[in-house]
């Protein structure tokens, strides 16, 4: 048992069999053990399976708050709506897209950014949000992603930025794949400043993301078994005409053929983070502040 | 060598092989019937003028593909003199699928940078169909820094269906490779002027084209993704890529208008393939052009301008505005 299972009660501690039926609101299975877990616990724990520690995907406004100080937080960046410039049509409009998608999230579109701190070390955080349109970007996206190394230049303080998308959105057309021209010019000028950017690649990350911000952090990490890749799975077994190795691009894969830094556990990202901008903008060591709900827990399997 | 046609070229071709076939009995018979033959040139003209004023995207898309296009190399020896190709990514390997070296233009020297497709089976393969892998990429980045170094102006040619989708490129870090030349181009402390003379697919081809100049020849295209690739995904079929080419805008008329391009080099009537001589020498034209501007301004000029035109990229609608 790791130190985390040991920080879980023993009333979600359950086994899965994958066969129960799960009644609505209350409970969630995991997408890779069955376990069955009970859905304010799991959302305590960053959607990440008590049981088996998979990660499961997270929405980013969940993420944001597990992962930013309580103070400050002030999103930037907003007010913008993405356009359907080409009058773009396959089954649906663009438009209709667009529509359903921001009404479905509540979002103006697939990135969220906020500038805040992490224990104590001021930065701002750009989160993709997958649900719009697979976290797909576009125009919104690319400007919101400048804006937001704008603000890190302006304030001379380091940008994260949460990848979890499939790619340029094919919809803006030839317009989304400049924004990886975009973006990377952004990195590019916090770069020249000395300004660190740190890349955490999640599940998924594909395509153009992948292909310019995502690979570009001064440090990247990825959550444990991401999918991270140039060409999705699919489209390369179509090319090369034969099944694909037993864990290819997925984080573990990337560690091992030197594609990112470290695989961090989502409930130690924020310390881990906290840590490597501190050492990378000479600031003092922070100190580890676990979320109020998880010291609980911490305490409660203490006297166990 | 006998003309490849597409299909929509076969009226062309049909009546160039009656035109040949006269000249052919003109020559062994000794019949003067060469008013016919100018009548039915003149006839073939205002054919192809016809046909080639009203291609679709999708036969653009072909155009671009054309199996005798003019490729990276063929410009470079009409264009450039002196050319002294530079192999290798000093890591890892020589990809064929992207070429790159000094040579000099108009007497300038310069660098230069493009994809690369073969025309033989053979040379298809070894190049890999024009699609790079890291290496490519990394090698392309080499050649970048070396003009920076030398304070050489770089021009590049795009023309790939796309970085290669494979196991081995993953392995590597296709992504990575790609990244670090957006990234590179971006500051790139030299002019960059880049044609797209084919083919300019997604971040294969975008890996090459950050710059402060991008020109389109009128049969080129330039898109996030292939046509095949689009109509994959978003309509579940590949036969839909004529759909796909249309709403994706990927010629040089729709992309000028959305200022994703700067100038269109028109070709010669029919393609390029059909007289790569002129074709060639407008692109020199244009090139010199183009760097004579680019070099009347002062280096922080044109790193800042070239800055303001990559925050520029995008469309959408702004409530603080």
């Amino acid at each position: 048992m790791n130190w985390l299972s040991r920080l879980i009660p023993n009333s979600i501690r359950v086994q899965g069999d994958g066969k129960k039926s799960i009644p609505e609101g209350l409970w969630d299975k995991c997408d890779e053990c069955g376990a069955v877990l009970y859905r304010a616990e799991l959302e305590r724990n960053q959607q990440v399976c008590p049981k088996c520690d998979f990660h499961m995907r997270i929405p980013a406004r969940s993420r944001l708050d597990g992962f930013l100080d309580q103070q400050p937080r002030e999103e930037i960046a907003v007010g913008l709506e993405p356009v359907d410039v080409l009058k773009f049509k396959d089954s649906k409009r663009y438009k209709e897209r667009i529509a359903r998608a921001s009404k479905a999230s509540g979002e103006e579109d697939a990135l969220i950014v906020m500038r805040g701190a992490v224990e104590g070390v001021d930065l701002v955080v750009a989160v993709f949000n997958f649900a719009y349109m697979g976290g797909s970007m576009g125009s919104v996206v690319g400007e919101k992603f400048h804006r937001a190394a704008q603000r890190s230049l302006e304030e001379r303080i380091p940008l994260v930025c949460f990848s979890a998308s499939g790619g340029a959105r094919m919809q803006e057309g030839l317009l989304s794949l400049m924004q990886m021209a975009k973006v990377s010019a952004a990195i590019a000028r916090l770069g020249d400043q000395g300004i660190p950017f740190i890349s955490v690649l999640t599940h998924p990350t594909t395509g153009g993301v992948s292909a310019s911000l995502a690979m570009l952090g001064d440090i990247n990490l990825a959550e444990p078994k991401a999918l991270i890749g140039f060409a999705g799975p699919r489209v390369i077994a179509q090319t090369v005409g034969e099944s694909l190795p037993e864990g290819f691009q997925r984080s573990e894969f990337l560690l091992e053929h030197g594609a990112i830094d470290q695989i961090v556990d989502r409930r130690e990202m924020r310390h881990r983070v906290a840590t490597l901008l501190a050492l990378l903008t000479r600031q003092q060591a922070p100190e580890a502040s676990i979320e109020p709900e998880l010291i609980t827990s911490d305490e409660t399997s203490e006297t166990d | 060598m006998a003309m490849h046609f597409l299909d929509f070229e076969q009226p062309i071709a049909e009546m160039e092989a009656r035109i040949e076939e006269l000249r052919l009995q003109v020559s062994e018979q000794g019949v003067n019937i060469s008013d016919e033959v100018d009548k039915l040139n003149k006839k073939c003209v205002s054919l192809t003028e016809s046909i080639f004023s009203k291609l679709t995207p999708a036969q653009i898309s072909q155009m671009a593909r054309h199996p005798e296009r003019p490729y990276t190399l063929d410009y470079i020896e009409k264009i450039f003199t002196d050319f002294q190709e530079l192999h290798g990514d000093r890591a890892f390997a020589d990809d064929a699928a992207i070429v790159g070296g000094l040579a000099r233009l108009d007497g300038r020297p310069v660098m230069i940078i493009g994809h690369q497709k073969g025309r033989t089976t053979q040379e298809k393969v070894a190049r890999n169909f024009g699609m790079p892998k890291p290496e490519g990429y990394r090698k392309a980045k080499r050649l970048m820094e070396q003009a920076e170094r030398f304070n050489l102006p770089l021009i590049t040619f795009i023309d790939t269906p796309g970085a290669y989708p494979g196991i081995d490129a993953e392995e590597r870090g296709q992504s990575a490779a790609i990244a670090e030349n957006l990234y590179l181009l971006a500051g790139l402390k030299v002019p960059v002027i880049c044609v797209v003379i084919g083919e300019g697919g997604s971040g294969g081809a975008l890996a090459i084209a950050v710059g402060d100049h991008v020109a389109m020849l009128q049969y080129g295209t330039y898109s996030v993704i292939s046509p095949e690739g689009c109509a994959a995904i978003l309509w579940g079929s590949n036969d839909k890529a004529d759909l796909a080419a249309q709403a994706m805008a990927i010629t040089a008329p729709r992309l000028l208008e959305l200022g994703l391009v700067d100038h269109q080099l028109e070709e010669p009537l029919g393609g390029a393939h059909r007289n790569p001589a002129q074709i060639a020498a407008d692109i020199k034209t244009h090139l010199i052009t183009v760097l004579g501007e680019l070099e009347q301004l002062p280096l922080d000029d044109l790193l800042e301008r070239r800055a303001e035109r990559l925050a520029g990229y995008g469309v959408f609608n702004d409530a603080a505005v």
